[in-house]
């Protein structure tokens, strides 16, 4: 067997008296859209917030393509290949949408200032191939026209495009992509659906938190179900959805 | 289930006729009828997204009806502000943000007054001997109460108005296992009283096993209504909350 992209051993977080993540261990296989799934207040997104270093777990182990990155700082878990999207994204003031965007690209030249004594023509011509990324990326979600916009002025669903674009322009290993949907037109949504798949077809190992079960179903395969901070099970869709403890858990357990 | 002993021949309390209600151009609910008799107690099921809260707040005035009928007690309150509604009888918990924390318990209460014309003085004392954690912190601060006790004023606020009907969000979110049962076996008591409730539930099961009649809602649409014991022994549940 590989090592897998991704392997949580036994993680814990507590807030106060409330177990948001209770023993959690699953890993992911590289090469797959893994679904994370559960009823409200399962503790999906505290599970990424922990895998991504927005939160400190109080036990466990988080690691990816075989690294500690238990505790690391967001800024290190994205160096080592893992990029997440927020469930609700926050507009950046003051900035364009092209601006916003630019934001995504990893390991900028303009990171390392002497390079542009040094080498100016190379930082010349990576910020020329960022701001091509982003004009290609812009086109393909068919949010171009908005380059120039502020990134203040977007609805929700261009917002959410936004932030997978930036993502995407990230180049990650792995994706972590927290409810891609909600909220979201069903046109936009099959947009979405398409462009994860070649992301995955591209290589890129993608884990997705999603209450939307018929895009989840169809994509993601395998789904973890997750129940007051346990995994519940893990299997293929049909599994998932014949199984009688996930229904129970969705309607409130025992 | 319980039996509400409600007369067949009522008419209903709250009648929702073929609504269509949403938030700015986004469409949530989709031609929805829901009734309501006196006394009974319905619960509202189903899956994230579904409209559940959005009825809610249609009902109480908070978002007005695109189109359709509400019909409280004979009078047609579709559209009317939240301020008028309440006078007619309504009341409602709101999921979240549902005190004033910088106000004493006391003075969270006398607000549930401002619908009625004295100043409650006597339902408040009333409230008090309902709910003694509230007698016992009256003077401090409603910051100062955990998340079970401020669902608790909350409600104990929606009833001062004396209300036929409370709409209730969520009564059990974000409420540990222990707290959400207290909270449940308080909204089954009012209603044995005799108030109506219309109660949205994320806990499906919780919910039902105090209500009279469950209504599943799919993607802004009744999906079904059932007797609550019966809601989920439907083959459909399993398809609406997991896809199919």
């Amino acid at each position: 067997m590989p090592e897998p992209l991704l392997r949580v051993t036994d993680l814990q977080k507590s807030f106060g008296g409330l177990t948001a993540t209770d023993h959690a261990s699953f890993s992911i296989e590289a090469g797959t859209i893994t679904g994370l799934i559960g009823p409200n207040g399962a503790g999906k997104s505290t599970l990424f917030n922990l895998i991504s270093g927005f939160l400190a777990p109080d036990a466990g182990t988080v690691q990816i393509a075989g690294r500690d990155l238990t505790g690391a700082a967001p800024a290190a878990v994205a160096a080592a290949g893992c990029i997440r999207t927020f469930q609700t994204p926050r507009p950046l003031p003051g900035m364009t949408v092209r601006e916003a965007l630019l934001i995504g690209p990893q390991q900028q030249v303009g990171e390392a200032p002497l390079a542009l004594f040094r080498t100016p023509a190379a930082v010349t011509a990576t910020e020329r191939e960022n701001l091509d990324a982003v004009e290609t990326i812009a086109a393909e979600f068919a949010i171009d026209h908005l380059l120039d916009a502020p990134a203040t002025d977007l609805s929700g669903g261009q917002l959410k495009l936004v932030e997978l674009a930036r993502a995407m322009l990230a180049r990650p290993d792995l994706l972590l992509l927290d409810e891609p949907v909600a909220g979201v037109n069903p046109t936009l949504r099959n947009t979405l659906a398409s462009h994860i798949e070649r992301l995955h077809a591209e290589g890129v190992t993608c884990c997705i938190i999603e209450h939307d079960m018929e895009f989840i179903m169809h994509l993601a395969d395998p789904i973890i179900v997750l129940d007051r901070g346990r995994v519940l099970m893990e299997g293929t869709p049909a599994a998932v959805r014949s199984d009688p403890r996930v229904i129970d858990a969705y309607l409130g357990g025992g | 289930m319980r039996t509400s002993g409600v007369d067949e021949m009522t008419a209903p309390l709250l009648q929702l006729d073929a609504v269509d209600s949403g938030y700015g151009e986004a469409q949530i609910l989709f031609g929805v009828s829901i009734s309501v008799d006196p006394g009974e107690l319905v619960c509202l099921i189903g899956p994230n997204g579904a409209g559940k809260s959005t009825v809610l707040k249609t009902v109480f005035g908070l978002l007005d009806p695109w189109a359709g009928t509400i019909t409280y007690d004979d009078v047609s309150i579709g559209g009317a502000d939240p301020a008028v509604v309440v006078r007619t009888g309504i009341g409602y918990v709101p999921q979240r943000r549902n005190v004033f924390g910088s106000l004493t318990i006391e003075e969270n209460l006398q607000m549930g007054a401002v619908a009625r014309d004295d100043a409650g003085t006597g339902v408040i004392e009333q409230l008090y001997e309902q709910f003694p954690i509230l007698a016992d912190k009256r003077a401090a601060r409603a910051s100062t109460l955990s998340g079970g006790q401020r669902q608790i004023l909350a409600f104990a606020r929606a009833l001062v108005p004396e209300p036929r009907l409370l709409l209730i969000d969520e009564p059990s979110a974000g409420l540990a296992p222990n707290t959400a049962a207290a909270v449940f076996d308080h909204v089954a008591a009012v209603n044995d009283m005799g108030t109506a409730v219309l109660m949205v539930e994320q806990n499906a099961k919780r919910g039902l096993a105090i209500s009279d009649r469950g209504v599943v809602l799919d993607q802004g649409a009744v999906e079904f209504t059932a007797p609550a014991d019966a809601v989920l022994e439907d083959e459909r549940i399993a398809e609406l909350y997991l896809g199919g």
